[in-house]
């Protein structure tokens, strides 16, 4: 009912038939809210699994593509050149795009955390490391490299990383199922709270089924009116709670950063889609709740 | 037809648009408010329902527009045995019938024009093909400066004339009006009697439960007298039945 047709004398040939159904109604608000704040939280829960799905990938991606040689020096030779002998020779296998020779200072930097500041570690022999970078396409097998260190009567020891690719990618696996599961909770929370506060809301509404009904409307009639109303509320409110979570997204990803949150929870402009389906199911929800409850409630007055 | 449609005498089954036989009905598990009805309203006859409170004449009503079903007999409607009618041709059902309610039940967020358009629109009438007719009926039940206000602004009896508009604008078939006349004056009273008659005079078959024995009397118009939920009297208006 437009405040046109309130006010001012009635314009017959102006006149056109208002909506069956009030076009807004305060008794809607809270539903509204509630379904934005729902919609909101599935919203951001989808981000967050999408970007712990990837970190959990990249931390896979980077471990199964790479190897660590230590190299033992011989009797008759200095750690540096065994070590830049062991690169060489990995550098010619099959499978492997780079060998790197660490330096002394970063073989120590990496041990000296498990010695403490005290130990001199000039006294000690510290093994040489040598990196190693697979071939993504087709990378060489641990036991390929030991073979060919071997050949050249190198001592050393390949580590493949498999201890640590196992464990992280367990952590990643929970992580990615425990994500998903309270995606799937607060989706369906949300969705039974469309589907609860819709059936209020068409309850309330109960004189204008009756009417309606009286009158001669067909039930698939009413169950539309009702259908089509609760949808839009519904997708409305579905928006608002996709536009939020994507602007905290949006937020996250530009405000993250090396010390942020960007590291550990990787937000991509495209994860930001993500969000788009929300309206549409939220609509969904509603519309199915709505004529249910609808066709129920005619049901009960025939 | 051939005889008087508001003849006392029984009417032909076959050429009732309303037949009670030996109907009953009750709310839930209470006991029956009606009894045992047997009765037939001619095409074009014109009744009214009368009895004391609570003898079930809201209720013979609601049977008729299908707002309650029968506990026990056989209801026809125009012909059609009612508990045998599909669920999807009684919206159909319902359209030909105009119904004034006790309560009025207008919609509270419709301007009074829009509030008298519902049966047309949801016959499927185009606006262009009735915006006339229902500012004309307005006019004439006393609302012409009314049809742009909303019910909660409306006196009582304006409601009661909006009720009586809404019902006999679509031209039914079948008009029932619960106390069509509680909430409004003498002389507009007499005004609403005239309507129905006119409406029964074009066609329609016109029922109405009241306690009005003024508007009973002024009619010269038959009576179902109900008693308790039974059919005490169906006839002219007797010393016996008095609403």
């Amino acid at each position: 009912m437009s405040r046109r047709r309130r006010s001012g004398p009635f314009e017959l040939e102006r006149w056109r038939p208002a909506p069956f159904l009030p076009e807004r109604d305060t008794r809607d608000s809270a539903l509204v809210f509630v379904v934005a704040v729902l919609c909101f939280l599935a919203c951001l829960t989808a981000l967050g699994v999408i970007a712990s799905d990837r970190a959990a990938r990249g931390w896979s991606h980077q471990l199964s593509g790479e190897m660590t040689v230590i190299v033992r020096p011989k009797a008759n030779e200095t750690p540096d050149s065994a070590a830049a002998r062991a690169a060489e020779t990995l550098a010619g296998v099959p499978g492997v795009a780079e060998a790197r020779a660490l330096e002394r200072e970063k073989a120590e930097a990496l041990i000296a955390p498990w010695l403490g500041e005290a130990a001199d570690l000039a006294d000690l022999p510290v093994p040489r490391l040598v990196a190693v970078v697979l071939d993504r396409e087709s990378p060489a097998s641990a036991r390929s490299l030991e073979q060919a260190l071997l050949a050249r009567g190198l001592d050393a020891v390949v580590d493949d990383h498999t201890t640590w690719l196992a464990d992280i990618q367990r952590g990643a696996a929970i992580a990615r199922w425990v994500g998903l599961g309270v995606f799937l909770l607060i989706s369906a929370a949300a969705a039974a709270v469309v589907a609860f506060a819709t059936r209020a809301g068409l309850a309330a509404r109960r004189e204008v089924v009756e009417l309606l009904h009286l009158t001669g409307a067909e039930d698939a009639f009413i169950a539309r009116l009702f259908q089509v109303r609760f949808a839009q509320m519904a997708a409305g409110a579905g928006l608002v709670g996709a536009v939020f979570a994507a602007a905290l997204g949006a937020a996250l990803r530009l405000g993250g950063g090396g010390d942020g949150l960007t590291p550990v929870l990787p937000v991509a402009w495209s994860d930001l889609l993500a969000v788009l389906p929300c309206p549409l199911a939220a609509a969904l929800v509603a519309a199915v709740a709505a004529r249910m409850t609808a066709v129920n409630l005619i049901r009960e007055l025939s | 037809m051939s005889r008087n449609p508001n003849a006392t005498e029984p009417a032909d089954a076959w050429d009732a648009v309303v037949r009670f036989d030996d109907v009953s009905m009750r709310y839930g598990r209470e006991p029956e408010t009606l009894r045992d009805l047997s009765f037939s309203l001619p095409q074009g006859s014109f009744h009214f329902v009368t009895g004391p409170s609570g003898a079930g004449k809201t209720s013979l009503l609601k049977l008729i527009y299908l707002a309650a079903q029968p506990s026990k007999g056989l209801l026809h409607l125009f012909g059609q045995d009612v508990a045998q009618t599909p669920a999807e041709v009684r919206p159909f059902l319902r359209r030909r019938i105009g119904v004034v309610f006790q309560e009025f039940r207008l919609l509270d967020h419709l301007s009074a024009f829009d509030n008298a358009a519902v049966p047309l629109r949801i016959a499927g009438r185009k606006p262009d093909s009735y915006r006339q007719d229902v500012a004309e009926l307005l006019t004439w039940v006393g609302l012409k400066d009314r049809m742009h206000a909303l019910p909660p602004t409306l006196a009582g009896g304006e409601k009661q004339r909006l009720a009586i508009a809404r019902a006999v604008v679509g031209r039914p078939d079948i008009l029932l009006a619960d106390e069509p006349t509680g909430n409004v004056d003498h002389e507009m009273g007499l005004r609403i009697l005239r309507l129905f008659l006119e409406l029964n005079r074009l066609g329609t078959t016109v029922l109405i439960a009241t306690h009005d024995q003024d508007l009973v009397a002024r009619s010269g118009m038959p009576v179902l007298h109900l008693e308790d939920g039974r059919l005490a009297h169906m006839g002219p208006l007797s010393a016996g039945a008095r609403p």
